[in-house]
């Protein structure tokens, strides 16, 4: 019996901290959008991080796009190939570039990119009392450093998934057309034919902005909520990678279902 | 790194980014064809309408001349009523015929339209008098079956 008691007051402690981390992760957010006037009002130190933040990830999301477009093309080609449908691997490779895997993987590469460098910075600020010293000398470090990171972090994702969709069209295009000798005309007409506007690619963007903000926010609280140790900012910064991942991977079902199913959006 | 190297990169990356946007939705989801509001309807009625889709397109010895904008069913009569978004740059006799299409043996289905020869044409929110349903293959195979079976009861 006192076993059972035991077990349970575990269990009910642990769903009580996470619940009240949960609050304290919204109302810091709350805080922050509160204080992010700062943000657009000195835009140049929101210039600063969209440079960290977006500028220094280009290569790595370029990159990664070209190669996850060919990919998908030679695969696609070698299954469509059996159903005598070879052009169509256009189509394939646009409509789960624009609508999946654009702002995923690009959400993903960004939390591990930028997110965590973000993370470790904040944490790292924390623990020199670099924050502390901002609020003696009366400055906001929730406005002055915290809100630029946020905002810098969700005007890049959408821009950077965008990136991603075109580099990964333009290497399925690389390897079904130059390579595997799809035609050139088939291949674009196809894709047009079949992508809708409202459904594909403003979905795609709306997917992105979502990844972004959730990416960001976790982002900024664990740097901010980081034990002012060494240590402490080691495991915030993997506790970062992980909940964003986790994040970007749970919410994309959950927008999917509900653009699937024409709720709302 | 100084100021002006920063607001140069990040320039260049958002304009990088808007322009993947704007790739995007020309290239790959074709929005400047799209033109959505611009053309007259013409309203067509088929017993069946088969697998045919809104957005479907309509077609003119092959050509895309329009996209079927609404299909809903006549609560009386029981029809699919089909309302057809034509270009404004086509106009089309009052005897028209319209049909739906499949293209090739799996392919989508299509609003095929026939032109006949009256000087009259079609306007704005006109029904189109004749058409024809679209070809459900169940009911094809069973005609056969049917057909089958009768010449077969004949010969005995």
């Amino acid at each position: 019996m006192a076993d059972l008691a035991r077990i349970l007051r575990r269990l009910g402690g642990g769903v009580v901290d996470k619940i009240w981390r949960l609050g304290y992760a919204s109302r810091f957010i709350a805080m922050v959008l509160a204080a992010s006037g700062m943000a657009f009002r000195r835009f140049s130190l929101t210039m600063r991080e969209l440079y960290f933040a977006g500028v220094l990830s280009l290569v790595i999301i370029s990159v990664s796009g070209l190669f996850v477009g060919m990919v998908l093309a030679l695969q696609g080609f070698e299954t469509l190939q059996n159903f005598g449908a070879a052009e169509a691997v256009g189509v394939l490779v646009a409509t789960s570039l624009v609508k999946e895997l654009g702002p995923v993987v690009a959400g993903l590469l960004f939390a591990s990119r930028a997110g965590s460098a973000m993370t470790a910075e904040i944490g790292l600020m924390k623990t020199t009392e670099q924050l502390s010293a901002m609020e003696m000398m009366a400055v906001n470090p929730l406005a002055r450093v915290i809100a630029p990171r946020f905002w810098a972090g969700v005007i890049s994702m959408p821009m950077l998934a965008a990136i991603f969709s075109v580099m990964g069209v333009f290497g399925g295009w690389l390897v079904a057309v130059k390579l595997l000798g799809v035609d050139n005309g088939t291949f674009w007409s196809q894709m047009q034919a079949q992508i809708d506007f409202r459904l594909g690619i403003v979905n795609g963007v709306i997917k992105s902005l979502v990844f972004g903000t959730a990416i960001t926010a976790i982002a900024v609280f664990e740097g901010y909520d980081a034990t002012p140790t060494a240590e402490g900012v080691a495991s915030a910064t993997t506790r970062t990678v992980v909940a964003s991942a986790l994040a970007v991977l749970a919410l994309d079902f959950v927008l999917t279902v509900f653009m699937f199913r024409g709720i709302g959006l | 790194m100084n100021r002006t190297t920063i607001d140069l990169w990040v320039g260049i990356f958002v304009a990088l980014g808007l322009g993947a946007i704007v790739f995007l939705s020309m290239k790959v989801g074709n929005l400047a064809s799209l033109k959505s509001d611009e053309g007259y309807h013409l309203e067509a009625r088929f017993d069946n309408i088969g697998g045919l889709k809104v957005r479907a397109p309509v077609k003119s010895a092959g050509v895309v001349v329009g996209r079927v904008q609404q299909i809903r069913l006549d609560p009386k009569s029981y029809e699919a009523i089909a309302t057809l978004r034509i270009e404004p740059t086509y106009q089309f006799t009052k005897d028209t015929i319209a049909g739906i299409l499949t293209s090739g043996l799996l392919g989508e289905q299509y609003v095929g339209l026939e032109v006949g020869g009256d000087t009259a044409m079609l306007k704005d929110g006109d029904r189109i008098a004749k058409t024809q349903s679209a070809v459900v293959l169940e009911k094809l195979v069973s005609q056969f079956m049917f057909g089958k079976a009768a010449e077969g009861g004949d010969k005995k």
